[in-house]
């Protein structure tokens, strides 16, 4: 595939008016290409969880134009946006975000619940949670509740959940940011793994030894890339 | 999305939460089951007043002295109520009454302590619709002549012969022998009084016989009873009767010292007491409801601000703000009916306890059910449209970053 999944051209995002506006991101070209595994890194405040909210269609940019996947995502409406995140997108985060009242599969099932295209059937997703689930490696944790769970197990959970629905991207702002280094180590394999299998992975992370894990490192400063390609040392 | 499986995702999001989610409802509980109990109370009022205009006597004129006038309970003698039998158009009879302190009855044997000895005269069967089930009442004749005979009520008849004929048999009523020539129907109770538990006699004999210790003898009588021909004709009586008892009793008509009445304004003060009990049950049932859709909005509004993150996480994961604003609203719309299930279930039992103990009637009236659900439905709709566009409204990011 030669066509770019991301594509991004002069985006900026303004937070406040006048004096006292803030450029978050000032003016970003940016591409992904299918497949890609992609780190950004910068130092903090420099723009990066706004991109990546961005590119979630969870936030909009001031001005300039996002194709993802082909499609114009700029200007959509809040229920068309609502579909984008549900089948193209898989979010992971630095804080998990398991609900914890829920078990490891009915967290998982989640997104299946939102599916506007297919009507999945009580067992069908539940049979679709507890493959991802088993592709990460708690085939045997399916009942627990995240305070059950340990942080590694927790966002192995998080991940299933981001693929239950098969998106071609995935965003995670910080996979590893609240973990010690045996479970970031685990989760890194996983997320190599999926990139093995075609998934397009952009992650954000300010640790070298993550971001070594990315085929690419996009560099960002106070709301531009400096240097894409690596990131020689942008140590915050 | 489709809409029930956002149902049962509301359902199991407020079962992880039971106690709460039952609190909250408890107002709705409250409100529906007082709109059931006080439409069975009103309905089983309605019953019962009825049945007694029925058990009195249907088409009842009731005269009797004025009350709180000095020296008015007098007014009333036996000639007045023979005068305007005579007199009235549009009656088909009259009855007197007259009753004594309360009298012993002996008779086989037995003593009955404390019985009501009501001396009427000839027309009371036809006019109280009150019939005679074995043997006969007196005739007008007998009551003239003082005849030494008496009617028994049904439960009388019972206590001093059993199964037996009372019929010939001699029954001592104060310190006077009485021949036993009919007994009446079973009657029961009709407004407080035991007609089954009294004895009836000829008016002129309890005139001789029962009313002279008092310090005022004669023909006085306590009411006298018109039965008109029909209902149409109630109100022409009542004019005709109070013309001619002021003339009379030289009284100006506008202020008599009788009364005249219907059986209506004798239940009307009864319905009254039931009345006022049905406001208040209304009252209840009003603000009850009102607090508990407040407070299904207040524990909802509570809940999406308590929830905002997993808000912003359905939004990620393709939550459209149709799904998160349905979600909501299917928990305030669950929780009002729920509340109204049980509220329905505690209004019947409620109703029937109050039939079954206290001394209101009540009938549980079947279209009170489906109301008070539609009550609680639109409660829960009302009250919980607002929280539910608050969280539909919450923008993705803002509510993902809330802590
Ligand atoms: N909601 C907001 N309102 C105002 N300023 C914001 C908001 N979000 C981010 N910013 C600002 O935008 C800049 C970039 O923030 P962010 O993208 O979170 O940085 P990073 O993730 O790289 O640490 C920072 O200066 C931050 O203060
Ligand atoms: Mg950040």
């Amino acid at each position: 595939m030669t066509e770019s999944l991301i594509e991004i051209r002069d985006m900026t995002k303004v937070y406040g008016e006048d004096e006292g506006a803030v450029y978050a991101l000032a003016g970003v070209d940016a591409e992904v290409k299918h497949g890609e595994f992609v780190a950004i890194m910068g130092p903090s405040g420099s723009g990066k969880s706004t991109l990546m909210n961005i590119l979630g269609c969870l936030d909009r940019p001031s001005s300039g134009a996002y194709v993802l996947d082909g499609r114009d995502v700029s200007q959509l409406t809040k229920n068309e946006l609502a579909e984008v995140r549900n089948q193209k997108l898989g979010f992971i985060f630095q804080s998990f975000n398991l609900l914890p009242r829920l078990s490891a599969l009915t967290n998982v099932m989640m997104p299946m619940l939102y599916n506007p295209l297919e009507d999945i059937g009580d067992e069908e997703a539940e049979a679709r949670a507890i493959a991802a689930l088993e592709s990460v490696g708690l085939g045997s944790r399916l009942h627990h509740h995240p305070n059950q769970l340990s942080g590694g197990q927790q966002q192995r959970v998080a991940i299933a959940r981001a693929l239950v629905n098969h998106p071609p991207l995935i965003l995670a702002d910080e996979p590893t940011g609240n973990l010690d280094s045996k479970s970031s180590v685990e989760i890194m394999g996983i997320l190599h793994q999926l990139h093995h299998q075609g998934v397009t992975i952009v992650m954000v992370t300010h640790e070298h030894d993550i971001a070594a894990h990315a085929q690419r490192t996009i560099c960002v400063r106070d709301g531009k890339i400096v240097n894409d390609g690596h990131c020689a040392d942008s140590r915050q | 999305m489709k809409p029930q499986k956002i149902l049962r995702s509301a359902w199991e999001g407020l079962m992880l939460n039971k106690i709460r989610s039952f609190l909250t409802t408890l107002g709705v509980i409250i409100g529906v089951a007082s709109v059931i109990v006080m439409l069975a109370v009103s309905a089983g009022t309605e019953a019962a007043i009825a049945e007694q205009i029925n058990a009195l006597g249907a088409n009842l004129i009731i005269v009797s002295p004025a009350r709180g006038i000095p020296g008015a309970s007098r007014t009333l003698l036996m000639d007045d109520a023979t005068f305007i039998g005579e007199q009235l158009v549009g009656i088909t009879g009259f009855s007197a009454e007259q009753a004594p302190a309360a009298q012993t009855v002996k008779a086989n044997g037995l003593t009955l302590d404390s019985i009501a000895a009501i001396g009427v005269t000839s027309d009371f069967p036809s006019v109280r619709d009150y019939a005679v089930e074995s043997g006969r009442f007196f005739t007008i004749d007998e009551d003239e002549r003082k005849a030494k005979v008496v009617v028994l009520g049904a439960g009388i008849a019972t206590d001093l012969f059993g199964a037996d004929d009372p019929k010939g048999q001699t029954v001592t009523v104060g310190t006077t022998k009485l021949t036993v020539i009919g007994v009446m129907e079973t009657k029961g109770m009709v407004a407080d009084v035991d007609y089954d538990g009294r004895v009836y006699l000829p008016i002129n004999l309890v005139f001789q016989k029962y009313m002279t210790t008092m310090t005022i003898g004669g023909d006085r009588v306590r009411t006298i009873y018109v039965k008109a021909e029909s209902p149409e004709k109630i109100d022409s009586i009542i004019n005709q009767i109070t013309v001619l008892l002021a003339e009379r009793h030289d009284v100006e008509a506008s202020k008599p010292d009788f009364t005249v009445q219907t059986q209506s304004d004798i239940i009307a003060t009864q319905e009254a007491t039931t009345a006022a009990f049905r406001d208040l049950l209304a009252w209840v049932a009003g603000v009850s409801l009102l607090v508990g859709g407040i407070g299904i909005m207040n524990i909802m509004l509570v809940s999406v601000t308590e929830r905002t993150r997993e808000i912003g996480l359905r939004q990620a994961l393709g939550a459209r703000p149709s799904d998160v604003l349905l979600q909501f609203l299917f928990e305030a719309i669950i929780l009002s009916l729920v509340g109204g299930v049980v509220g329905v279930a505690l209004g019947v039992g409620g109703s029937y306890m109050f039939g079954a103990l206290g001394s209101m009637q009540t009938a549980i009236v079947p279209e009170s059910i489906p109301l008070a659900f539609g009550a609680a439905a639109i409660i829960g709709i009302f009250f919980g449209y607002y929280p539910a566009t608050q969280a539909a409204k919450l923008d993705p990011i803002v509510a993902l970053r809330h802590e």
